[in-house]
C-alpha cells in the first residue's frame, strides 16, 4: 500500500544516522573479535537483524529518508534517547508514526493527573498481561529512571493497595473488555485511602488500553527485544548460523511460499480485488434481507470462534512476568459461545468514538481525547490506494472490513455493515492472524504472520498492525468509558 | 395586476372540518427558472397567460410559517393581486383593505412566492413557494376552522397542559411533533411510538414498531414528523435505511416507502418545509440525498466530499436551499437544484458539528452546535459568512433549536455527562436564561411543541422518559447567580461591580458606563417572565488615596531585597535596612529580629542595629531594642552566675529565664511585660517576639564568642545561606565586624569564662528550632494582614530553619500569590529568581514549563523546526551576529520581525545609530 516501498530498496549498509543498532553490522565482526581479544572486554551484539523478527531489515530501513521523516526520528530521538524497534516499523508509516509518538510522549512525559511513576508501572501492568516481555521491560527501565520505588518491581503485592485496585480492570480490559461494568467504577472511585479520582482513572484507562493494544503490535510484528535488553543480545561470538539462518530463512521461507503457492496467491489477490471491484459496484444483484443481515453479524462472531489459532506447541515461558499479573489463567474468552449467557451486543451507533468517548474524554483529560481523536482518524483513513503490486485501488471497503472485524471479535456492532462483506474480503488465515494478534497475542507466530496475504508489502502487513492496534484500543476504550459514563448518570 | 383569485367562504366550507382547497392555476409564461424536477407535475399544461381557471382539490395541510400580520378583526375572504398585493374582506363591514405585504410577488431567483391566509384574529403571512413556475401555480386557501384554531393557539388558550412526563420502554433517539401540536413521536434503538398530549398526561396512541420480525429498519437514529401532511412521518435508520410512514394506511404496519440508498447510518431526515413530497437525508457516508417519496428512488445526491454529515436541514425562507454539518467541523449550504457543488462552505467548529437550525423568521441566521462545546449563530445572510454569536457550554452540544417567537432564544441539550436542556438568550452567552433539569440521563432529542408558541418544550432522554416542560416551570440560573463582583486592581484600586439599586442612594460615585445603563435588553413585547432579570449593573471604581504611592513599596522591596548568595545575617541586615528606607519600620524590625533569632550574637552589634535605634526612635519597639543592648551586657554574667541551676530551670519553666532576665534588669523597659506572657503567648507580635530575642541573644551569644577569631568573616562567601548547616554560620559570623556596640568591650571579658559551659549549655538547651513556632506564626501573621511578600521573604531566608514548620500547601499557596503578585508587577526577573529558590517541587516546576522558544532561520526565514541552531533548509548556523558576522554564543537578541540579530551588546550599539536591521534586509527591527 506504500508508494515509496515501491522499487525495495537493496539496502547494503544502511545508512548509519538513524539506526544504531544496525551499524555495527556483522561485517566487522573481524574488527570485532580483535578488539574483545585484546581487551578482554565482553561486547555485547544483537541477537537478531533489525526491529522485528517478521520483517526483513531492508524492509523496514529506508534510506531516502524524506524530511518530515526524518524528523519524527529525530524527534523521537532526541526526546527518549533512542530510536526503539517499534518506532523504526511503525516508522514505514510516518504519517501514523507521527500522531502515535505525540500521544504517547503526551500520556507519559507531559501534564497528567497521574505521577510519571504510576504511569510506567501501568504500563508495565498492562504489557505483562500479554507477556509482552519488550514493553515490560522497556518501562520497568523508565520506572526506575523517574524515581519509582525498585521493591514495585517484586510484584504485585508490593504496590500500594490503589494500584492493586487498578488490576482488576487491567485484566478485563486486556481479555474481555465487554465484561466492564460500573460497578468496577465504582468500586476503583469510592471514597477511601486508595482511592482513584475520576480524572486519574481516566488516564490509568488510556494507559492501560495503549499498552494492551501496543503488546499486539509488539508480538504482532515480532517486535525484536531492544539491544540493551534480556534478549536482545549476546556475548557469544556471532554464530554464522544463526545469522545467516535467521536472514536466510526470512528470505527462504518466503521465496518458498512464493514459489509454492505464488500461483495459489497471486490468484488469491485477483479474487480479491475483483470482489472488492463487486462490492464497491453496489450490491444490486444480492440485496440482503434485514434478517440476513442481523444473522450475519452473530455469524461473524461465531465464526471468529473456530478461527482460535492453532495451539502452539512453543508455549512461552511467561515466568519473570507472572509477579505483575493476577490471574493469569483470565484470557480472551469467546462472548458469543453457544449455550452460554451471552452479554448483549455492543451498539457502535449507541456509543461512538466520535460522539461519546470523545466527549466524555475531553472533559476529564482534555488533550488526549484530541490525539486519539487525531490518531484514531489518521489510521482509519491510511492509504496509499495500492495493494500488493497493484497501483490506484480503493482499499476502503476492506480497511473498513478489518476494522469492523476486529471490532466483532470484541463484540461490537455496526449497524449500517453488512458481515457478510468480512467473509468475502479476509481470507481465513488473515482472520486467524487478525483475531490471534488481538484477542491473544502472545500466541502470535512468525508461520501466522507469513501466512497470509502471501503477495503482499511487509509495510502492508504492518499496516493491518495499525488498525488492529487502533481498533483493539478504541473497542476497550469505548466498552470503559461506557461503564464511566454509565457511573457518572 | 388585476386579483388573481377570489375565494368565497361560504359559511359551510368554513364547516367543513378540516378539508381545504387548493386552486390550481397554470401558467403559460417561462419565467426562465426551467423547472427543476422537484415539483409536482400538475399534470396540466397552460399556455394561457392569464388568470383562467382554478381547479379544486384537497389540501393536505396548513402550510408551516403562519406569521401574523394585522390582528384586528375577522377576515373572510383574501384576495391576492399579482402585485402580492393582499386584499382581505373583512367582516362585518363587507369592505376590503388591501395589506401590501412587504417582499411579496415573485421574486427572481429561487423564491417563494407568498400568499396569505386570513384568520379570525389575525392575517398570517404564509410562504408559499412556486416551484416549477411555467406549470403550475399553487395558491393556498385556508381553512377557516384551521387557522381560527391556529389563532387562538397563539393566543395561548388551545395549548394548554403542565410539566408531565411518561415513561417509553426504551431509550429514545428522538422526538417530532406534529403540526398541531397535538401528538409527538418517539424513535429510538428500540421504540417507535406516538403519543398523543393531553393536558394532564401524554397517552399513547399508536405503537408503530410492529412486525414480526423487527429488522434494523426499526432502529431510528431520527425522525421527523412532516408539517404539511399529518399522517406523514420519516425515520433515519442506524442501518443506513431511510423511511417513511404513513399513518394513514389501514394495515397494522404503517411502512410507507424504504431508501436504502446510503450506505452507512442516516444521521438526520428533514421534510421539506412546504413541500409535501421532498424528503432529505444526511448520513455517515459523506451523501445528502433527496428523495422525492412519489418516486422509489432519489432524485438527487449531494455529495459533501468530506466525512459523515450529521445534520441537515432545509432553510425556511429559501425555497431551495438547505444546510449541511459535517463531521469534520464544516457547514456547507447547498441549492437543491445543483447537486453538483455546494453553494457555500464554511468551518464553523472544531470538531464535529452535531446540529444546525435555521432561524424561523430571519432569514440567513443558522445555529450550529458541535463537539467543541460552543453553539454559533452564523449570518448567511450575506456573501461573507458571520459569526453573529457564540454560546460556550459546558459539554457537547447535540441539539439546537431556535424557540419560537423569540428572536434571541435557542434551546440546546449536549451529547453527554450534562442532562440538563438550557434556554439561551445568545445575546447573554454566559449564564443559560432558563434550565431544564428534569433528565436522569443525556437529553436526545428537543423540539418546541408548536411552531408559534415557546412555552412548551418537549424532550425525550436516554433515560427511556418524555417531558413536556413549561417554560414558566424552568429554572432561572441567574436567580442564582451573584450580581456582584469585586476586584482588586494592581495599585490597590477596588472595582466594585453591583446592581444600580445599590447605588442609586449616593449618586455623587462616578459610575462606569453609566450612559448605556439599559445597553442591549429591549424586547418588543414587555413580558417580565420573557426577559433576562434586568440586571443593569454599575461598576464603582474605588481609588486608594495617594494615588498609587501606597504600593511602590512592594516593588522596590521585590528589587531590592537580597534572598540568597550571603550569611544570613547579612541578608538580615540588607533586608532590614531596605525595609527601614522604605519606612517600613515593623519589617525592618522583624528582619533585624530574625537575624538576632538566628544568626550569631556578634550580628547584634553591627551597625545596621545602632542605626535602626538611632531612626526609628519613634516606634515603640525602640524600647525593646534599647533594652537588648542591656540585656546583652547583663544576661551573660547573670547566666555564668546561674550556671549549675540553668538547666534545670530552663527544663522546667520555659519562662524561668526571663524571669530572671527581668530581675536582673530593673532598668528596661521589658521587665514591666508580665513575665509569662512572653514566652505563653504566640500572637507573633512584635513586642513579644522582641521580649523573647533579647532574652535568647546573649544565650547565643556565650556559645559563639570563642571561635570569633578564629574564622572572621568566613562565611560572606558562603553563598547559600539556605544550606542546612546554619549552625556553622553562625559558628563563624563575624562577631566583631562592628565594634562600636557595647558588646565588644563586654566580650573580652566573658568569652574566657563562657566558653567552658556555654557549648554544652546551648546545645542542650536552645535548640536552634527554639524559637521556630514563634516565627512562624510570625509569617502566618504576616501572610495574613496581605503581606505575602515578607512571607515568602522570611522563608526564602531562613530556609531549612523553619521550612518544616509550615506545611506544603500553605508554603506552596504563599508562593503562588507572591509570585502572582510579582508577576502583575512585570517583576519578571524577581519572580523568577523567587520560583529558582523555592523549594517546593511544584513552585519549581513553574519555570519548567514552556520554555521552547520558536525561532525562524535568519537567513531562510522558515521556522527552525530541528534542535540546536544549524537551520536544516539552508545548512547554516542561524545565530550569526549581523553586526560583526561572528556565530553568537551567549546572549543572542534578535529582532521578531525580521528573524536578525546578534550579540547584545552588538545590537545595542548598532540601535543607538540605526534603526533599520543591521543586517541590511530594511526592516525596521522593534526590539522590545
Amino acid at each position: 500500500m506504500r508508494v515509496s516501498a515501491a522499487a525495495p530498496v537493496p539496502a547494503p549498509a544502511p545508512s548509519g544516522r538513524l539506526e544504531p543498532v544496525v551499524t555495527d553490522c556483522p561485517s566487522c565482526q573481524q574488527c570485532d573479535r580483535v578488539r574483545s581479544k585484546d581487551r578482554r572486554v565482553k561486547i555485547p551484539r544483537p541477537l537478531g537483524q533489525g526491529p522485528s523478527a517478521f520483517i526483513p531489515v531492508k524492509e523496514i530501513l529506508q534510506k531516502d529518508l524524506e524530511d518530515a521523516e526524518r524528523q519524527i526520528f529525530i524527534e523521537a530521538f532526541v526526546s527518549t534517547g533512542r530510536v526503539d524497534n517499534v518506532t523504526m516499523v511503525m516508522g514505514m508509516h510516518s504519517q501514523y508514526l507521527e500522531s502515535f509518538w505525540k500521544t504517547q510522549y503526551y500520556l507519559l512525559q507531559m501534564d497528567g493527573p497521574l505521577p510519571y511513576h504510576y504511569r510506567h508501572y501501568i504500563a508495565v501492568m498492562a504489557a505483562a498481561r500479554h507477556q509482552c516481555s519488550y514493553l515490560v521491560s522497556l518501562h520497568i527501565n523508565e520506572f526506575l529512571q523517574v524515581g519509582g520505588n525498585p521493591d514495585w518491581l517484586n510484584g504485585l503485592n508490593f504496590v500500594p493497595q490503589k494500584m492493586r485496585t487498578l488490576n482488576e480492570i487491567n485484566k478485563i480490559l486486556a481479555h474481555r473488555p465487554w465484561l466492564i461494568t460500573k460497578e468496577h467504577i465504582e468500586n476503583l472511585l469510592k471514597t477511601g485511602e486508595s482511592s482513584w479520582s475520576l480524572a486519574e482513572l481516566i488516564h490509568a484507562v488510556v494507559l492501560l488500553t495503549h499498552y494492551h493494544s501496543l503488546a499486539s503490535f509488539v508480538l504482532g510484528c515480532g517486535i525484536r527485544p531492544e539491544l540493551d535488553q534480556d534478549g536482545g543480545y549476546t556475548f557469544g561470538p556471532p554464530s554464522p548460523q544463526s545469522c545467516d539462518s535467521d536472514s536466510a530463512s526470512n528470505s527462504g521461507s518466503e521465496e518458498a511460499v512464493n514459489g509454492n503457492a505464488s500461483r495459489d496467491g497471486l490468484q488469491e489477490l485477483e479474487v480479491l480485488i475483483e470482489k472488492m471491484k463487486l462490492l464497491q459496484e453496489g450490491r444490486q444483484d444480492e440485496e440482503a434481507s434485514q434478517e440476513e443481515m442481523a444473522t450475519r453479524f452473530e455469524r461473524e462472531k461465531r465464526e471468529s470462534l473456530l478461527v482460535a489459532p492453532a495451539d502452539d506447541n512453543e508455549s512461552l515461558s511467561p515466568t519473570n512476568l507472572s509477579c505483575f499479573v493476577e490471574d493469569a489463567d483470565f484470557g480472551y474468552k469467546d462472548f458469543s459461545r453457544r449455550g452460554e449467557q451471552t452479554p448483549p451486543t455492543f451498539r457502535a451507533q449507541d456509543y461512538s468514538w466520535e460522539d461519546h468517548g470523545y466527549s466524555l474524554i475531553n472533559r476529564l483529560y482534555p488533550e488526549v481525547g484530541q490525539l486519539l481523536d487525531e490518531k484514531f482518524q489518521v489510521v482509519y483513513n491510511l492509504t496509499y490506494n495500492t495493494m500488493a503490486m497493484h497501483c490506484d485501488v480503493d482499499t476502503s471497503m476492506l480497511r473498513r472490513a478489518i476494522w469492523n472485524y476486529i471490532h466483532c471479535v470484541f463484540g461490537i456492532r455496526y449497524d449500517d455493515y453488512d458481515y457478510g462483506e468480512v467473509n468475502q474480503l479476509l481470507e481465513r488465515s488473515l482472520k486467524i492472524y487478525i483475531k490471534t494478534v488481538a484477542c491473544y497475542p502472545e500466541k502470535t507466530t512468525k508461520r501466522m504472520y507469513v501466512g497470509f496475504w502471501r503477495h503482499f508489502r511487509h509495510s502492508e502487513k504492518v499496516h493491518i498492525n495499525l488498525l488492529l492496534l487502533e481498533a483493539r484500543m478504541q473497542a476497550a476504550l469505548l466498552y470503559a468509558l461506557r461503564a464511566i459514563t454509565r457511573y457518572m448518570t | 395586476m388585476g386579483s388573481l383569485g377570489e375565494v368565497d367562504h361560504s359559511e359551510d366550507y368554513v364547516e367543513e372540518q378540516g378539508s381545504y382547497l387548493q386552486l390550481m392555476k397554470g401558467r403559460g409564461e417561462d419565467h426562465g427558472e426551467s423547472g427543476s424536477a422537484l415539483a409536482a407535475p400538475s399534470g396540466q399544461e397552460d399556455t394561457v397567460d392569464t388568470p383562467r381557471h382554478f381547479r379544486a382539490q384537497p389540501f393536505p395541510s396548513l402550510p408551516k410559517r403562519a406569521e401574523r400580520l394585522v390582528a384586528q378583526a375577522h377576515v373572510t375572504r383574501v384576495y391576492i393581486t399579482w402585485g402580492g398585493t393582499l386584499v382581505g374582506v373583512v367582516a362585518g363591514e363587507g369592505r376590503r383593505r388591501r395589506f401590501p405585504v412587504a417582499g411579496g410577488g415573485r421574486k427572481g431567483g429561487g423564491d417563494g412566492f407568498r400568499v396569505h391566509g386570513g384568520g379570525r384574529q389575525a392575517f398570517h403571512k404564509i410562504d408559499l413557494p412556486l416551484h416549477n413556475w411555467q406549470r403550475c401555480l399553487k395558491l393556498l386557501v385556508f381553512s377557516m376552522e384551521k387557522m381560527a384554531r391556529v389563532t387562538t393557539v397563539l393566543s395561548g388558550s388551545t395549548i394548554t397542559g403542565r410539566t408531565m412526563f411518561c415513561h417509553l420502554d426504551a431509550p429514545a433517539n428522538a422526538i417530532s411533533v406534529c403540526r398541531d401540536a397535538a401528538q409527538v413521536v418517539v424513535a429510538g434503538r428500540n421504540i417507535f411510538k406516538i403519543y398523543s398530549i393531553e393536558e394532564e398526561q401524554f397517552v399513547e396512541r399508536a405503537n408503530l414498531r410492529v412486525g414480526r420480525k423487527l429488522s434494523l429498519n426499526f432502529s431510528c437514529a431520527d425522525v421527523v414528523w412532516h408539517q404539511m401532511d399529518d399522517n406523514l412521518l420519516a425515520t433515519a435508520a442506524t442501518n443506513g435505511a431511510v423511511v417513511t410512514w404513513n399513518l394513514g394506511k389501514p394495515s397494522r404496519n404503517k411502512q410507507d416507502q424504504l431508501f436504502t440508498e446510503h450506505k452507512r447510518t442516516v444521521n438526520k431526515v428533514c421534510f421539506h418545509p412546504n413541500e409535501v413530497n421532498m424528503l432529505l437525508s444526511g448520513s455517515q457516508d459523506g451523501y445528502m440525498k433527496c428523495f422525492d417519496l412519489r418516486k422509489r428512488e432519489s432524485v438527487s445526491t449531494f455529495s459533501g466530499q468530506s466525512e459523515s454529515v450529521r445534520d441537515v436541514q432545509f432553510s425556511i425562507k429559501d425555497y431551495f436551499a438547505f444546510a449541511a454539518s459535517f463531521e469534520n467541523g464544516n457547514v456547507q449550504l447547498w441549492d437543491i437544484r445543483r447537486p453538483d457543488r455546494y453553494e457555500r462552505m464554511f468551518t464553523a467548529h472544531n470538531g464535529p458539528v452535531f446540529c444546525c437550525d435555521w432561524h424561523p423568521d430571519d432569514r440567513g441566521w443558522l445555529a450550529t452546535g458541535g463537539r467543541d462545546k460552543m453553539v454559533k449563530v452564523w449570518d448567511l445572510s450575506t456573501t461573507r459568512t458571520k459569526e453573529v454569536y457564540c454560546v460556550q457550554t459546558i459539554a457537547s452540544v447535540a441539539r439546537v433549536k431556535w424557540r419560537p417567537e423569540m428572536k434571541y432564544h435557542l434551546a440546546t441539550c449536549s451529547m453527554m455527562v450534562d442532562h440538563n436542556i438550557y434556554v439561551w438568550d445568545i445575546r447573554r452567552p454566559y449564564i443559560p436564561f432558563g434550565m431544564f433539569e428534569e433528565h436522569k440521563d443525556v437529553t436526545t432529542g428537543i423540539i418546541w411543541r408548536h411552531i408559534h408558541d415557546p412555552y412548551y418544550l418537549l424532550s425525550g432522554s436516554k433515560d427511556s422518559t418524555l417531558y413536556q416542560h413549561m417554560f414558566k416551570d424552568a429554572s432561572r440560573p441567574v436567580d442564582r447567580a451573584n450580581p456582584e463582583g469585586l476586584c482588586y486592581g494592581l495599585f490597590g484600586d477596588l472595582a466594585f461591580a453591583g446592581k444600580d439599586s445599590m447605588f442609586t442612594s449616593d449618586s455623587n460615585r462616578k459610575t462606569y458606563g453609566g450612559e448605556r445603563r439599559y445597553p442591549i435588553f429591549f424586547f418588543k413585547k414587555p413580558d417580565l417572565s420573557e426577559q433576562f432579570a434586568n440586571v443593569s449593573s454599575s461598576l464603582n471604581v474605588f481609588e486608594m488615596e495617594g494615588g498609587s504611592n501606597s504600593v511602590d513599596w512592594f516593588v522596590n522591596m521585590a528589587q531590592q531585597y537580597i534572598l540568597t548568595g550571603r550569611s544570613l545575617a547579612e541578608l538580615c541586615d540588607h533586608n532590614a535596612k531596605i525595609a527601614k528606607e522604605l519606612y517600613r519600620y515593623q519589617v525592618a524590625q522583624t528582619w533585624t529580629m530574625l537575624r538576632i533569632v538566628y544568626s550569631s550574637p556578634g550580628a547584634i552589634s553591627s551597625v545596621n542595629l545602632n542605626q535602626s535605634i538611632g531612626k526609628s526612635g519613634g516606634l515603640p519597639l525602640m524600647n525593646s531594642l534599647k533594652e537588648l543592648s542591656v540585656a546583652l551586657n547583663n544576661e551573660p554574667r547573670l547566666e555564668r552566675g546561674k550556671a549549675e541551676n540553668w538547666q534545670e530551670m530552663n527544663h522546667i519553666h520555659s519562662s524561668n529565664p526571663l524571669i530572671t532576665a527581668n530581675e536582673e534588669n530593673e532598668e528596661t523597659e521589658g521587665s514591666d511585660v508580665p513575665a509569662d506572657y512572653l514566652f505563653g503567648d504566640v500572637e507573633g507580635d512584635e513586642d513579644d517576639l522582641y521580649m523573647v530575642d533579647h532574652e535568647n541573644a546573649p544565650a547565643e551569644e556565650h556559645e559563639y564568642i570563642l571561635p570569633q577569631e578564629a574564622f572572621q568573616l568566613r562565611h560572606e562567601i558562603i553563598d547559600n545561606p539556605s544550606a542546612p548547616d546554619h549552625l556553622q554560620d553562625k559558628v563563624e559570623s563575624p562577631h566583631v565586624s562592628g565594634n562600636e556596640a557595647e558588646t565588644v568591650c563586654l566580650t573580652p571579658i566573658e568569652s574566657f569564662s563562657l566558653m567552658s559551659i556555654s557549648q554544652p549549655l546551648y546545645d542542650a538547651y536552645l535548640p536552634a528550632d527554639y524559637f521556630n513556632s514563634l516565627v512562624k506564626d510570625m509569617l502566618h501573621y504576616y501572610a495574613e494582614q496581605g503581606d505575602v511578600q515578607m512571607a515568602v521573604s522570611v522563608l526564602i531566608v531562613l530556609g531549612d530553619r523553619i521550612r518544616k514548620e509550615i506545611d506544603e500547601q500553605t508554603q506552596e499557596h504563599w508562593y503562588t500569590s507572591y509570585i502572582d503578585l510579582l508577576q502583575r508587577f512585570k517583576l519578571w526577573n524577581v519572580s523568577n529568581e523567587v520560583i529558582k529558590l523555592s523549594t517546593c517541587s511544584s513552585i519549581n516546576c513553574f519555570n519548567q514549563a514552556s520554555t521552547s522558544l520558536h525561532i525562524n532561520c535568519s537567513n531562510c526565514k522558515r521556522p527552525m523546526s530541528s534542535k540546536g541552531w544549524i537551520c536544516d533548509r539552508c545548512r547554516q548556523c542561524a545565530s550569526m551576529c549581523a553586526v560583526c558576522h561572528q556565530v553568537v554564543k551567549g546572549l543572542f537578541v534578535w529582532c521578531q520581525g525580521c528573524s536578525h540579530g546578534g550579540h547584545l551588546q552588538h545590537i545595542m550599539n548598532w540601535l543607538r545609530t540605526s534603526s533599520h536591521c543591521p543586517a541590511g534586509c530594511g526592516h525596521l527591527c522593534e526590539y522590545t
